[in-house]
């Protein structure tokens, strides 16, 4: 901890004060409301508020559409991170290898890290269009039939391709940063070349990794939970049928397409800010430790 | 690098070591290309498309590309478009960097009675994503006048925990001595602040400019709820009303506005990409 080198009572609070003021006024005046709001029964147009207690969480917990958002989401999500995270580990230990010219590939693996979600899904909407698509062209010469608008299994697999693709650059990124923290003799000790390059990857290099990758895990989640609404947005809108309808696209739904769904928005709000808050303390708890501490 | 053996025929282990040790790099190129082009297929079979305008999907260039390209441009506003994202982008990337810059500067330099709650409360915006208080944030601006307005786009995201600690860390590793001697010459903060803290922390500055103009560039769902006039539409929504029409879609056009949508950010990348490592590779200790 570095001693306070300036002496003055009023110009730090002075600093501070924009940053403070704002995250008062954006962030938890308005997370305080939804809670309020969660209570309420909300008829936007009639300007009508009625307090229901806890009528919106059950209402949400009884109803098919939720559940099954909720299953899509966890499904989505759990896919998402698993191929992100190993993809893009095998991708960074590969062009982290200490080869001539392999500078290269570190540039060319982290571009999607430029792409937004909505884009990655138009891009993928195209590759595998029923009709058009190249990749569903290619499919089909091995028998298998990709629709992703008709087949709700295969919008799931669609929407979870477009999304693990543009998070590639992210964690390569992170993943190549961490491999450069790691002492070269390390490295060079556990390279890919040899035998048992397998059993010493896992035993020397992965446990290094280890914090860049539970960041990581993190970071992922919360990118699958809520950076995804674009991508959803400007392919599937949540179809075919509620197949691809995640929390958040159910939650933008009812809060701002239907008038009587405030409430219900509201409280699917504070259900995300308990999924938030379980993840935050898992990065606390073994996040932030280990990496302080390793 | 080590061929370590106990065989007993050690010599044609050494041997097939060498070959291997020769043909490793090779083989890994090939791995490495192969890899590459699959992350990037995607990317080229999106610009194909967008060169075409008979025969949509086959893997043979077309010959309307400026067509299309012109037709993207002009259908979507792109100018336009570009020119709010910009706008957006900018100030948002700025912003965040001045104010996690004064804060961190606070909190590091000075003894603030209650710091640590400070901290605490600003942390708090990791808790508390868009979707978590999106529908009274938008009611909120209704009432401040703010819909179709760059305020509207810009002010909710100037406060930034993620700034705020990257540079509280930066600044915790700058020798103590710097800024006594500063002081000791009669500089006072503001002079020290901006003579010497932020031309050292350039890195990270342009680690977090990077990270958060990609971030704006590519929002969709804020925009989405307040910003549909012509003068403030975001360009993510923008290539969404190309796709967004009740007429057959001209996948040619889309593609092609959806590349000039990338352009932007990705230059940013390019030219910062060093940063954010060089930012990353020291942060990463702590994230």
């Amino acid at each position: 901890m570095v001693a306070p080198v300036f002496r003055n009572r009023i110009l730090p609070y002075l600093l501070l004060l924009p940053s403070a003021a704002l995250v008062l006024v954006f962030f938890i005046y308005p997370a305080v409301q939804s809670l309020e709001l969660s209570l309420y029964r909300v008829h936007r147009v009639r300007g009508v508020k009625l307090y229901v207690g806890l009528e919106n969480f059950e209402r949400l917990f009884t109803s098919t559409t939720y559940l099954n958002s909720l299953e899509v989401t966890a499904k989505f999500v759990v896919a998402v991170v698993f191929f992100a995270l190993a993809i893009s580990l095998a991708l960074a230990v590969g062009a982290s290898q200490p080869i001539r010219g392999f500078g290269a590939y570190r540039t060319l693996l982290i571009w999607t890290y430029a792409l937004s979600p909505a884009i990655a899904g138009l891009i993928w909407a195209l590759l595998t269009d029923p009709a058009i698509g190249v990749l569903t062209g290619a499919l089909s010469k091995f028998g298998i039939d990709f629709n992703w608008r008709r087949s709700q299994s295969d919008a799931l697999i669609f929407i979870t391709a477009a999304a693990v693709w543009k998070i590639l650059g992210y964690n390569i990124l992170f993943f190549l940063a961490g491999l450069k923290n790691i002492p070269r003799d390390v490295i060079e000790a556990a390279s890919l070349d040899g035998a048992n390059a397998w059993t010493r990857f896992w035993k020397m290099i992965f446990p290094l990794l280890m914090p860049v990758t539970l960041f990581l895990l993190i970071m992922n989640t919360l990118y699958a939970s809520f950076e995804t609404f674009g991508l959803i947005d400007i392919t599937t809108q949540g179809g075919p049928g509620r197949a691809t309808n995640v929390l958040v696209y159910n939650l933008y739904n009812d809060g701002f397409k239907s008038t009587t769904g405030i409430g219900l928005a509201s409280a699917q709000s504070i259900i995300l800010l308990g999924i938030v808050a379980t993840l935050t303390v898992f990065q606390y708890r073994f996040v932030s430790r280990r990496t302080f501490y390793q | 690098m080590s061929a370590i053996t106990t065989s007993s025929t050690v010599r044609q282990e050494v041997r097939t070591g060498a070959t291997r040790q020769r043909l490793y790099p090779v083989v890994m190129h090939l791995v490495m290309a192969g890899a590459v082009f699959l992350v990037t297929f995607p990317l080229i079979y999106a610009f194909i498309l967008s060169t075409q305008s008979t025969h949509l999907g086959t893997l043979v260039p077309g010959s309307a590309l400026i067509e299309n390209y012109q037709d993207a441009w002009r259908q979507a506003n792109m100018g336009l478009l570009m020119r709010n994202t910009l706008i957006v982008a900018l100030s948002v990337a700025v912003g965040k960097i001045i104010l996690a810059i004064l804060g961190a500067y606070a909190l590091i330099y000075f003894r603030v009675r209650g710091g640590m709650a400070i901290l605490g409360l600003i942390m708090l915006t990791h808790l508390l994503p868009l979707p978590v208080r999106i529908v009274p944030t938008y009611e909120l601006l209704t009432d401040l006048g703010w819909v179709n307005t760059f305020q509207g786009l810009t002010v909710p995201f100037f406060a930034s925990a993620t700034g705020l600690l990257l540079f509280q860390q930066f600044f915790r590793t700058v020798p103590t001595d710097l800024a006594d001697a500063a002081r000791v010459d009669g500089a006072g903060p503001f002079r020290f602040l901006l003579s010497i803290l932020v031309p050292i922390s350039r890195t990270n500055i342009g680690a977090l400019f990077l990270i958060e103009f990609v971030y704006m560039w590519n929002q969709y769902l804020w925009p989405l709820l307040v910003a549909n006039s012509d003068q403030t539409r975001q360009i993510q929504i923008g290539i969404k009303l190309l796709v967004a029409t009740d007429a057959v879609i001209d996948w040619g056009t889309v593609m092609a506005g959806a590349l000039m949508a990338i352009v932007p950010p990705l230059i940013v990348l390019l030219v910062l990409q060093r940063s954010l490592m060089a930012g990353l590779t020291t942060a990463t200790d702590d994230v």
